[in-house]
């Protein structure tokens, strides 16, 4: 039976790992995911989780050991935030080069210095390059069921990637909202066993990760390309066959909101996403045709699907929060760069916010809206970047 | 100690490898395939032997092996070992098989992480007392007065004595060995592979193109070096340290072999002046001080 509980975004990481049976799990503490690795060595020693907990000494270690867990056989699991995430780069390669199917909780947290323990996407967007596939969460339950989703996409023969599920620290990580946790069985008849083809094995032994020269190294490459793209066409896939089972479903790539008659679309990530369908209600109420999307997967990048958003209204603004110094937002390159060389183009726009834990509430979507329509009675966009609530 | 008759004539380390001639590193791989039979898996960090192996698609190695980052070898085996553990495949010996930079330096927190865990693997230290496979960079392993292309006028500092550093997480087995005493190198390894927990074996691997000395010369280099006192053979069981082999007599420092015999050998430390070599025969004296003292303390 299926039942609803209250807890934190961290507790439910912890309970999704445990219910997608993840059979090694390696992690290292680090503010503010802690209550993830806190929860999982509880439910362990309790009896109430049959799996393997390494107590790493860094992040560096933790995915080096799920690596060879992976390749050992076993489901992998493992959870860190902004400086554990940095730390474990090479690490990050390692793995998606490796095609394991390791899936990471990642509180969003920003980097030093100075010291800050609070919420933005810098942690998991400076990890763009690096072979994984990036989920971004805007409630508990998403970060339950996309945990779920995730194994059942990164251990599918035509992915054999990584994933990121990211979701923002404090805002989601630290506050209690109340989640339906699926009947175990359907669980396990959702997401099978993990069975990979090519384990560390002494009765077919095989050599992983040996050196590569130029004339071979380039065609791996391009598979973890076909890989990407491969998970690119699922992961919708797989968010109905979720819906239907369990009755969550997120709409694939992105969640849309009010979007069908609007002529202005406010894009955003994470729990920003939540915030601004309360704008966007608020601004329906005087009249204005404005809707919301919620892009949910970063990588592999949904260059159609936000080609489709875009098509038939007259404008985007897209809110980072993040920065990609000497450019800007990375989301807004990403959007722009889908829209590029196509016929029917909005205007576009971007907001950075929300920057090291600042608050980005209705009332700041609200004002990038308004701002964005008056560009837009103009035909022109003033200012192409714009940084919100900033001191100046 | 096993007998040259009770070794097995398989080979795990196959013909058309990739070592340079007169690998020390090669000799002891093919001896610790011997050593543990088929049923070992390795765990290689960025060394020499990420190209002795040999590259894609060809591989030298007749047991299962696991590449990984330069800093990530005792801690990817971590991982092999929980997941053999938890999906219960049983008498597998997980081998980390590590250079001297990849353990002494840049991958000493994850090993010293690994044994704290009590993480049930071996883990060998092949000792060639430098970065060899990126030119022969000094490492916290390189003896003192040794030239390297990062020390052109000899290394100023001491070598690290890795071996004693992991005795001191009060690891079940610790011991030194030497490819020059391949039954005493075989022996250990049996011994540990025995054992459950954190094994760690250090051994001396004389390297041709970086110390400097013709090809043919890898095992005697080997055996003076044991025979100097530079390098000692020893286990430390469960806490209890024992000299072995050939070092067994050399506490008494009259049976020692002087060191410029050893030092002569090899163009690295063709520019060691009489004050560098007094320097390394003090260090040397030091040394077996303390073995003498860990030998008569426990």
């Amino acid at each position: 039976m299926a039942q609803v509980i209250i807890d934190t975004g961290n507790h439910i990481a912890g309970f999704a790992c445990r219910a997608a049976r993840a059979q090694v799990v390696a992690a290292y503490p680090i503010t503010p995911q802690s209550p993830v690795v806190e929860q999982i060595a509880d439910l362990i020693e309790k009896g109430e989780m049959d799996a393997k907990y390494i107590m790493v000494e860094s992040e560096h270690s933790a995915m080096a050991a799920c690596i060879g867990a992976a390749v050992g056989g076993a489901r992998a699991f493992t959870a860190t935030s902004s400086h554990g995430l940095a730390l474990m780069h090479e690490m990050l390669h390692w793995a998606s080069a490796s095609r394991l199917p390791i899936v990471m909780a990642v509180v969003n947290r920003a980097l030093g210095p100075g010291w800050n323990v609070w919420a933005d996407f810098s942690d998991s967007l400076s990890q763009r390059d690096t072979g994984w596939i990036q989920f971004y969460c805007a409630s508990n339950q998403e970060i339950f069921d996309t945990i779920i989703q995730a194994y059942k996409l990164c251990e599918d023969e035509r992915v054999f990637l990584p994933a990121m599920v990211c979701f923002e620290g404090y805002v989601l990580s630290h506050t209690s909202m109340p989640v339906e946790i699926p009947d175990q069985k359907a669980i396990d008849n959702f997401l099978q066993p993990y069975n990979p083809p090519w384990l560390l094995d002494v009765e077919n032994p095989v050599t992983h990760g040996s050196l590569i020269y130029p004339d071979w190294y380039m065609e791996f490459r391009y598979f973890m390309q076909k890989a990407m793209e491969n998970a690119k066409k699922l992961i919708p896939e797989i968010d109905r066959e979720y819906g239907r089972k369990f009755g969550f479903e997120y709409g694939g790539h992105i969640e849309r909101y009010r979007c069908e008659d609007a002529d202005i679309i406010l894009l955003t990530m994470g729990t920003m996403g939540s915030e601004a369908k309360v704008a966007v209600d608020r601004l329906r109420k005087n009249g204005l045709k404005v809707g919301t999307a919620r892009l949910r997967v970063f990588r592999p990048f949904p260059k159609e699907e936000i080609h489709k958003l875009a098509r038939n209204v007259q404008m985007l603004t897209i809110v980072d929060r993040q920065i990609s110094y000497g450019m800007e937002g990375p989301l807004f390159t990403e959007v722009k760069a889908s829209l590029y060389g196509k016929e029917e183009k909005p205007l576009t726009v971007g907001f950075i916010a929300g920057l090291g834990g600042r608050d980005v509430t209705f009332l700041d979507l609200e004002t990038m809206i308004k701002r964005s329509l008056k560009w837009l009675e103009v035909g022109r966009v003033e200012k192409e970047v714009n940084w919100v609530g900033l001191r100046e | 100690m096993v007998t040259l008759k009770e070794l097995s004539t398989e080979e795990y380390f196959l013909p058309g490898n990739a070592t340079c001639a007169g690998c020390g590193a090669s000799v002891g791989i093919r001896l610790a395939f011997k050593a543990l039979g088929p049923k070992t898996v390795f765990v290689v960090p960025a060394c020499c032997t990420s190209v002795i192996q040999s590259a894609f698609p060809h591989t030298a190695f007749a047991v299962p092996c696991l590449n990984i980052a330069f800093e990530a070898a005792a801690a990817a085996a971590s991982g092999v070992v929980a997941a053999y553990e938890q999906r219960g495949v049983k008498d597998v010996t997980v081998l980390a098989w590590a250079g001297d930079g990849g353990t002494a330096d840049i991958g000493i927190q994850a090993l010293s992480g690994a044994a704290e865990r009590g993480t049930n693997f071996i883990y060998v230290m092949y000792d060639n007392e430098s970065y060899m496979n990126t030119g022969i960079q000094r490492s916290g392993s390189t003896p003192y007065g040794a030239w390297t292309t990062t020390t052109p006028t000899g290394k100023k500092k001491h070598k690290k004595d890795v071996a004693l550093i992991m005795a001191a997480h009060g690891i079940p087995y610790v011991a030194t060995a030497c490819i020059s005493y391949p039954l005493d190198l075989i022996s250990k390894l049996r011994k540990a592979k025995e054992m459950k927990g954190t094994r760690f074996i250090q051994i001396l691997a004389p390297c041709s193109p970086g110390w400097r000395f013709p090809t043919e010369k890898t095992i005697e280099i080997g055996r003076l070096a044991v025979r100097t006192g530079m390098w000692a053979l020893f286990e430390i069981e469960h806490g209890k340290f024992r000299l072995t082999s050939s070092s067994k007599a050399l506490i008494d420092k009259t049976k020692r072999k002087p060191i410029e015999e050893y030092l002569q050998m090899q163009e690295r430390f063709a520019n060691l002046k009489n004050e560098g070599v007094l320097e390394l025969r003090n260090w040397i004296d030091k040394r077996w001080e303390n073995y003498k003292k860990l030998q008569f303390d426990v």
